[in-house]
């Protein structure tokens, strides 16, 4: 592949450097070509933010990530160290050991790791979203007691709505929570849980009132509760690196000192943690095409046929222009909802950005792929674990036709 | 002992990017190419923080010599731990025959300003690879040397420094003030972490010019062309070891 290119730096550092030990293997991204930069119209702060997290997903997550996928192996060493610089908390307040950036520093920062491993990002990201509901939500004791060992990955998080009977109907959910003096006593089981095994802090949602958005709860289960247990591990196309299963809660007795806000608010709780889910996950989408059109590129630069590089072929040239253009246009997309966030609830904006993002993604990082011809389908490459791994995002945290609903509601409802 | 140390960082272009060679041979292509900090001033910087957090010294001061840009690369030294930045303007046209002495007489004459202790360099810069700036400022100020420094160790008045050299390792004792230059095993650099990042949003980069310090920028040296490495060439198989040994005679190699 781009091997040609990996000995000619290696042997400009190497002129000068001998073995550098933070020498990046095949396939670190870090040469940038102008119109995809994505450092174009950051602040000199939201820059520097961005290139810790190039460095961390270059040094420290891509020479793992076929690892990572091959073996799945959950990297709660790496994960740690990411979270020593800040990334564990990212958009949670400082008080509670969380670094209070905005959803835009956010977004940059999961594009940037993205690159790195796309499904270690992903889960950094969901435990984000969860370490920030309890940190918005939660009573000074909750803030106090979850908060800094998530910031800080001592603790990790795992996020559960979705049922075997209700996914893209997440309100008809059917996990009861049943008050018994002062405990919730809670039945019923979620699927599809990332990390669900894995992790120490659930945040779930439970019917403690009637049917509907307005009966549903939101309550912080604790591994180790007695009642709560796990199915068997996912076999999964892609998001290797964090574990996938079932929680099962059978008579599982949690505090009322766990509640997150209050009774039926935790639908509300649920979809306000979701927009800012929706815009890590398009984050991450993006971080994956980045990577995929550097490979495209330096593909296109090295393989010949035909008597000359594949880079003179007009249709290729033409093709890896509309992924260029498709990456910025999503980019933008991304980074408008994500400021819109940061003032306001912005629902909609976040459902087109994920909708249109992890789409327009995804063709991109096939495209490239298909451009690397028969080599593109070989685990030796990354390009095919781009694809696999960024195919979910299309499906969860609302599917992309839940997103269509909230973005036609938006325009249709009449207010 | 004032217990500052000045360390020089120098922005070039990142090591990953492949470099090419402008069409007129008068130097290589930096615009809209991806920059960053010099890998051997990332590692200056690091040996300063960590001796600031070993309480050795008080205070690390960033400096860098170059047009607006290079504040990005002072900042990430502050983002590492540096207390201070200070960014010697150097306008674009005067950058491009910016050399190791020009820079040596500014780091001298700064090193005096701030009554520095100690000035901390990386070995060389990836893109000049002239490895004198270490040097010519010691000559400059008469200070001690340790360069190619593997390891470094501050005590009162002096500094033990092991040295890569040719040989091996060489232990030099010198006397403070002094200057050092980082080699690669020095220490591992940290990453700056978010909190440190918005931090060094409010630490100080002063603005000086060159002629504030008394320095002259002219350069006696005229760069007149610069060139692709020679492309690599097929090998040649031979059937015998005479016959390599007389390959070897021919291309005058033994």
């Amino acid at each position: 592949m781009a091997a040609s290119r990996v000995l000619s730096n290696a042997a400009r550092l190497g002129s000068c450097i001998g073995s550098r030990h933070r020498f990046i293997r095949n396939l670190h991204i870090r040469g940038i070509s102008s119109c995809v930069d994505p450092s174009h119209g950051l602040t000199d702060e939201q820059k520097e933010f961005q290139k810790v997290a190039f460095d961390f997903a270059a040094n420290e997550m891509a020479p793992h990530m076929a690892e990572w996928d091959q073996k799945e192996i959950f990297p709660v060493d790496t994960m740690r160290r990411a979270a020593q610089l800040g990334f564990g908390g990212i958009y949670v307040q400082p008080d509670v050991g969380g670094s209070g950036l905005s959803r835009l520093d956010t977004s940059v920062i999961f594009e940037a790791l993205s690159t790195g491993c796309v499904s270690t990002t992903a889960y950094i990201s969901i435990h984000n979203m969860c370490a920030w509901m309890i940190d918005t939500f939660g009573n000074a004791e909750q803030r106090e007691r979850f908060c800094p060992d998530l910031c800080l990955m001592e603790k990790f998080a795992s996020y559960c709505l979705t049922e075997p009977g209700s996914g893209s109907d997440a309100a008809s959910l059917a996990t009861s929570a049943v008050l018994k003096g002062d405990h919730y006593v809670l039945n019923g089981s979620k699927a599809f849980i990332s990390g669900g095994g894995d992790t120490d802090v659930y945040v779930v949602m439970c019917r403690t009132g009637g049917k509907g958005p307005k009966g549903i709860s939101c309550v912080v289960v604790e591994k180790g509760t007695p009642g709560l247990s796990f199915g068997k591990k996912e076999r999964k196309m892609g998001w290797n690196s964090q574990p996938t299963r079932a929680v099962i809660f059978e008579d599982c007795a949690v505090p009322v000192a766990n509640l997150l806000g209050l009774e039926g608010q935790g639908f509300n709780i649920a979809m306000r943690g979701l927009n800012g889910g929706r815009i890590n996950i398009a984050s991450c989408s993006l971080g994956a095409a980045h990577a995929s059109v550097q490979l495209a590129r330096d593909h296109l630069l090295v393989r010949k046929q035909f008597g000359e590089t594949l880079s003179n072929n007009q249709f290729l040239q033409f093709k890896l222009a509309e992924m260029a253009t498709q990456l910025v246009a999503s980019r933008l997309l991304v980074r408008e909802a994500a400021a819109a966030l940061q003032d306001d609830d912005a629902a909609a904006l976040c459902a087109m950005a994920k909708l249109f993002a992890t789409d327009q993604c995804f063709d991109i990082c096939n495209q490239a792929l298909q451009m690397h011809g028969g080599y593109g389908y070989l685990k030796d490459y990354a390009v095919q674990q781009f694809v696999r791994d960024i195919r979910v995002h299309q499906i969860l945290e609302g599917t992309n036709e839940v997103m269509r609903m909230i973005v036609s509601r938006n325009l249709l409802s009449e207010i | 002992m004032s217990g500052r140390v000045l360390v020089g960082v120098k922005r070039v272009i990142d090591y990953a990017v492949k470099i090419r060679v402008k069409p007129d041979h008068s130097g290589v292509v930096t615009e809209g190419v991806k920059h960053s900090m010099n890998p051997f001033c990332e590692i200056a910087v690091e040996e300063a923080v960590k001796m600031k957090e070993k309480k050795l010294i008080k205070e690390v001061v960033a400096v860098s010599c170059g047009p607006q840009q290079v504040q990005e690369t002072i900042r990430t030294a502050l983002a590492m731990g540096a207390d201070r930045g200070i960014h010697v303007e150097v306008s674009a046209k005067e950058y491009e025959s910016l050399g190791p002495l020009q820079v040596s007489k500014i780091l001298a004459a700064l090193a005096k300003k701030e009554e520095a202790q100690l000035i901390i360099l990386g070995k060389q810069a990836i893109d000049g690879d002239c490895n004198q700036t270490g040097q010519m400022t010691a000559a400059l100020l008469d200070w001690p040397q340790g360069t190619f420094a593997s390891e470094v160790t501050l005590e009162a008045g002096h500094v033990k420094v092991v040295r890569e050299i040719d040989g091996g390792l060489e232990t030099i004792k010198i006397n403070t003030p002094a200057v050092l230059t980082a080699d690669l095993r020095l220490n591992t650099p940290r990453y700056a972490t978010l909190p440190n990042i918005m931090k060094a949003k409010k630490k100080k980069i002063a603005n000086v010019k060159p002629a504030d310090l008394g320095v002259e920028l002219a350069s006696k040296l005229q760069v007149l062309r610069v060139d692709e490495p020679p492309q690599r060439e097929a090998g040649v198989k031979v059937e015998s070891v005479d016959d390599l040994v007389g390959k070897l005679k021919e291309a005058g190699r033994i």
